[in-house]
């Protein structure tokens, strides 16, 4: 967690944010919103914020995109076998129905672009958990010119599964540290995203050099 | 085999054949000569398959060595016909007209060498680096762990932890010390035999 305070201020080359209709084609403006996204305070009141928080952490969903070799131990995870369903947990198709993003592995960089994508399309709250070493420092893609280091420093993470790979039980533990956040209502990374979005921006658009996607995508 | 590599040599000017195995030999054929005696092979040598395209950065003699491995999949052989090409500003003849997933093999070398094949369909389009801005990534001149650190942001204090150690410390904090102790003397030339009765005396 110390890490996470300290982390916004490492320094970074000071690039103004363009508009977000720069990097669009002329048709294609328009069709996105362009409004940033902005902190959703949880509510004041202790019993509806414990009430939502025991809500989301009984509901998650799981968006089925697998980004690296790590997704294949999802399909055990969703089938007979280590059945997750039995924790309330399920796969939905798309990132508007879903509440939990799984990077699965190593993420190069196109598969980066995909991520943010998909990512600022999820609805708030959403969650993120990082699977395998590969995304907490690099594991063995640590010399590799195409894969990210650190996810953190691109989308905000709430938890990490180290190992490579993570078998199911791993990642059931993993859940299972996701739901307790969520609990304890520690589990803000929508709202920090919302809060460092430039920061993430810089960070982005430093590795995705041909940014031809709008500038926030939900 | 052998009266392949003969023809070769006699009609594309190719180099001595390196055998590997009975079944696989490499020969080199000039750069300009090299869609003839592919096209060749896969028209009359019987071999109508090709296995891959690879290329090997041979910096020391400053060349691009491309292979193309053909496979005869009625008499089980392999030849690779090797072309070397200039490194700086390599160009190399497409041969997408002689089988369809040519294209993609060359897609893939420029991408990754810089090489270029005029005329290739699409062959300028990114396969896996998008908007990539430094010099071709499989070239050895290229130093990657410089650039994921210039790139990428390494975390610090990577380190191992590995788990027989780690819960011998927890478990057993008086032992695991002692031993550790050991073990560091030993590294340190303590446990050289004239050391040890230096230390006695």
């Amino acid at each position: 967690m110390d890490d996470r305070k300290m982390k916004h201020r490492s320094p970074v080359p000071e690039e103004e944010l363009l508009s977000p209709d720069a990097f669009l084609a002329p048709e294609e403006r328009g069709l996105f919103c362009q409004d940033r996204p902005e902190p959703v305070e949880p509510s004041k009141v202790k019993i509806v914020r414990d009430f939502c928080n025991w809500a989301q952490a009984n509901s998650i969903f799981i968006l089925a995109f697998g980004t690296g070799c790590g997704a294949i131990e999802m399909r055990p995870l969703f089938t007979a076998r280590y059945d997750i369903s039995r924790y309330g947990m399920f796969p939905r198709p798309t990132p508007r129905m879903s509440s939990l993003f799984i990077i699965g592995g190593y993420a190069s960089v196109k598969t980066m672009k995909r991520i943010v994508r998909s990512y600022e399309q999820m609805q708030n709250p959403k969650f993120v958990m990082g699977l395998g070493s590969c995304t907490v420092n690099g594991g063995m893609y640590y010399d590799s010119y195409n894969t990210v280091k650190r996810l953190d420093h691109y989308i905000p993470v709430d938890a990490y599964v180290a190992g490579c790979m993570p078998r199911p039980e791993s990642l059931i533990a993993g859940f299972r540290r996701i739901k307790k956040l969520i609990m304890e209502g520690k589990a803000e990374g929508a709202n920090e995203y919302a809060k460092n979005f430039e920061w993430y921006k810089r960070n982005q658009r430093r590795i995705i050099k041909d940014w031809n996607m709008p500038e926030y995508n939900w | 085999m052998e009266e392949i590599l003969k023809i070769l040599k006699d009609r594309f000017d190719a180099s001595e054949p390196r055998a590997r195995r009975v079944d696989l030999s490499f020969i080199t054929v000039p750069a300009d000569r090299a869609v003839e005696a592919v096209t060749w092979m896969r028209d009359h040598g019987e071999f109508t398959h090709l296995v891959m395209i690879s290329c090997i950065d041979r910096i020391e003699d400053g060349v691009f060595e491309l292979i193309y491995l053909l496979n005869d999949p009625v008499a089980y052989l392999d030849i690779g016909i090797c072309v070397e090409i200039g490194r700086d500003d390599a160009e190399m003849e497409s041969m997408h007209h002689l089988w369809a997933v040519v294209r993609v093999y060359q897609r893939e070398l420029h991408e990754m060498f810089g090489i270029k094949f005029p005329g290739s369909p699409g062959v300028d389009e990114p396969m896996i680096l998008e908007g990539w801005d430094d010099i071709p990534p499989m070239r050895r001149d290229f130093d990657t762990l410089e650039y994921a650190e210039r790139t990428y942001y390494p975390r610090e204090g990577r380190s191992t932890s590995d788990p027989a150690t780690e819960m011998e410390e927890r478990s057993y904090p008086l032992d695991a010390g002692v031993k550790l102790g050991i073990k560091d003397l030993a590294r340190s030339g303590y446990g050289d035999k004239e050391n040890k009765t230096k230390d006695r005396e």
